[in-house]
């Protein structure tokens, strides 16, 4: 049996449903990302127009890299319930009797939480060129919205999510709580935030050609991932609990 | 519309029309004719034997019951005949198709599988989880489907509701409708009406019946022995092996003798030279205070002349009856018999 885009999508519109009408889910897409944009935003503000164009770089380097912890956040707690979440519902093994295949449920999971949170994370990137487009200093404005940072930007959004949500995944398809995956899949998703921090504390120099190797391995990471996940996940043991 | 007898719709269910059909659901089938065909099939995790060389077949439009205690391996055996968990050794024909892992989604598209859990999405309304199920099946005409399959549960009223807002029962029902969406040509009941009340009990085994009546072949998993008794063609006792699979009529003829009981209005002085005079009394035991259990070959050729010689007696009869044999009694003479055969 081949593979189905009809399931994938039955899986992506059942879970954007199931997510819409749970408040906890509604709660942290909106606020988590508002708390993440403050500090960039306040620190693109405070800039004063004798900054040199080096530190001036630095800056906003970091606040931009600042913003990125929404793409890795935001869809950690989705998929680290994705899987164990459902089996502890009693949801999934419906779900395993129909000749859905493993790669098929699990794109329509990750794309489920993908999708909202690149719109989150656009969205809010927006917000934040529209301040300082508005507010800021027209030299900090123009550094802000100079092509590679925002190349960077709209490159890094997906592929630190897709990191994030594989990672997520593949622990509660393995994991037999909820709350374990959870706290488990929230400190798996803090590695490309390391990343950040050290450029943020000038560690490492936010390079573009850093940015572009560190994209380029991220992709394979992703690509990977799926199938990946796919080859972990174990029906009898999602279903029994344990394996033969 | 085609209203079935409990106020079902027709529910138009796609089968291997097997020649003989009428007669399998009576007499057993051979392989080519069973919806489940089942051949020495084990399953163990680790060292724990969930079931050990069980065999059995389902013909088509038959309706299955498979009883066992709890732990006996009934709901491993449907995850196992359902390609949910691999067989260690054995081998199985579901829906016409070899149990192989490489025909896993084949068989789980013919089959559907309704667990005692409804396992429904809670925050999503009745038809939101038929459509999403539908889509997973690869429905073309899933809104019909859909329409069709609330219908059949009558549930068409509440399909826009919300899953939570559902009474047990009625998400027992929800869920029958989904297991209904793909036609399956088998439909597995992982004890249906498990925590439900007498009223949603009854509702669940009026759909049974009704799908049994349009000729579904339904493999169903309960302990509830009158259930099993009410609705089901055949039954198979497992406690972890086969104990028994035939009619229940026929296991109570195989595990029990047929006997006659009497009750009179006072104990007889001689009961031995009363029913030693009966022919076909091949034993009987007194029951105090004043009742007598007849072992017969043949109850309804043995009454009438029990009844003269209690009169040729002068006892007062007060009920002569045929003593049947429950399934619930057949079932537990071999729980017992188990249990004792574990007994150090």
């Amino acid at each position: 049996m081949s593979f189905s885009w009809a399931r994938v999508v039955g899986i992506v519109q059942k879970e954007l449903r199931d997510y819409r009408r749970n408040r906890f889910v509604i709660a942290t897409m909106a606020f988590l990302p508002l708390l993440f944009v403050i500090l960039p935003t306040i620190d693109i503000l405070s800039i004063k127009a004798s900054i040199s164009s080096a530190r001036l770089d630095e800056r906003v380097g970091a606040s931009l890299l600042y913003l990125l912890i929404i793409p890795a956040m935001v869809p950690s707690a989705l998929a680290a319930y994705s899987v164990v979440g459902e089996r502890e519902q009693g949801t999934l093994e419906p779900v395993l009797i129909t000749p859905i295949r493993p790669e098929e449920f699990l794109i329509g999971k990750a794309l489920a939480v993908l999708v909202p949170t690149i719109a989150i994370a656009y969205l809010v990137f927006g917000i934040f060129l529209s301040v300082a487009a508005i507010f800021a200093h027209p030299g900090v404005a123009s550094a802000v919205f100079e092509g590679s940072h925002l190349l960077v930007q709209l490159l890094f959004t997906p592929l630190v999510a897709g990191w994030s949500i594989w990672v997520g995944i593949a622990i509660s398809a393995r994991s037999a709580d909820v709350r374990a995956a959870q706290q488990v899949g929230f400190f798996a998703s803090l590695p490309p935030l390391g990343i950040v921090a050290l450029m943020s504390f000038n560690v490492i120099a936010p390079t573009l050609g850093l940015a572009l190797g560190l994209a380029a391995g991220l992709l394979i990471v992703d690509a990977l991932g799926w199938r990946a996940v796919a080859a972990m996940f174990d029906r009898e043991r999602l279903v029994a609990g344990t394996r033969s | 519309m085609n209203q079935g007898p409990q106020g079902m719709e027709h529910v138009e269910v796609q089968r291997v029309q097997a020649p003989g059909r009428a007669s399998s659901a009576r007499s057993g089938s051979t392989t080519a004719q069973s919806a489940v065909a089942v051949e020495h099939l084990t399953k163990r995790f680790g060292d724990r034997v969930a079931f050990e060389d069980v065999s059995f077949r389902v013909g088509y439009g038959e309706v299955f019951g498979f009883l066992g205690p709890n732990g006996a391996g009934k709901t491993t055996t449907v995850r196992t005949l359902g390609t949910l968990l691999a067989p260690t050794s054995g081998a199985a024909t579901v829906a016409g198709i070899q149990l192989r892992p490489e025909n896993g989604p084949a068989i789980r598209s013919r089959i559907s599988i309704m667990p005692e859990s409804p396992g429904l999405y809670l925050r999503l309304t009745v038809a939101e989880n038929l459509e999403c199920f539908a889509r997973l099946y690869c429905l073309a005409d899933r809104r019909e489907r859909i329409e069709r399959a609330l219908r059949a549960v009558n549930l068409t009223e509440r399909a826009n509701d919300l899953c939570r807002s559902l009474s047990k029962g009625l998400r027992q029902r929800a869920a029958l409708a989904r297991a209904l969406l793909n036609d399956p040509a088998v439909l597995f009941l992982d004890e249906p009406t498990s925590g439900l009340d007498p009223v949603a009990t009854r509702e669940v085994h009026e759909l049974i019946a009704a799908l049994k009546d349009r000729g579904v072949t339904i493999f169903l998993t309960t302990h509830r022995l009158e259930e099993a008794e009410r609705l089901c063609d055949r039954v198979a006792i497992l406690n972890t092996t086969m104990r028994l699979v035939g009619r229940p009529d026929e296991l109570r003829a195989r595990l029990f003798k047929s006997s006659l009981e009497v009750r009179l209005r006072a104990e007889l002085t001689d009961p031995d030279a009363v029913f030693a005079g009966v022919p076909g009394i091949e034993s009987w035991e007194a029951q105090p205070p004043s009742s007598y259990l007849l072992t017969v070959p043949d109850p309804d050729a043995s009454a009438p002349e029990v009844a003269r010689a209690l009169v040729h007696a002068g006892a007062d009869i007060c009920s002569l009856t045929e003593s049947r044999h429950s399934l619930e009694d057949v079932y537990l003479e071999l729980v017992d018999e188990d249990v004792e055969a574990k007994r150090p």
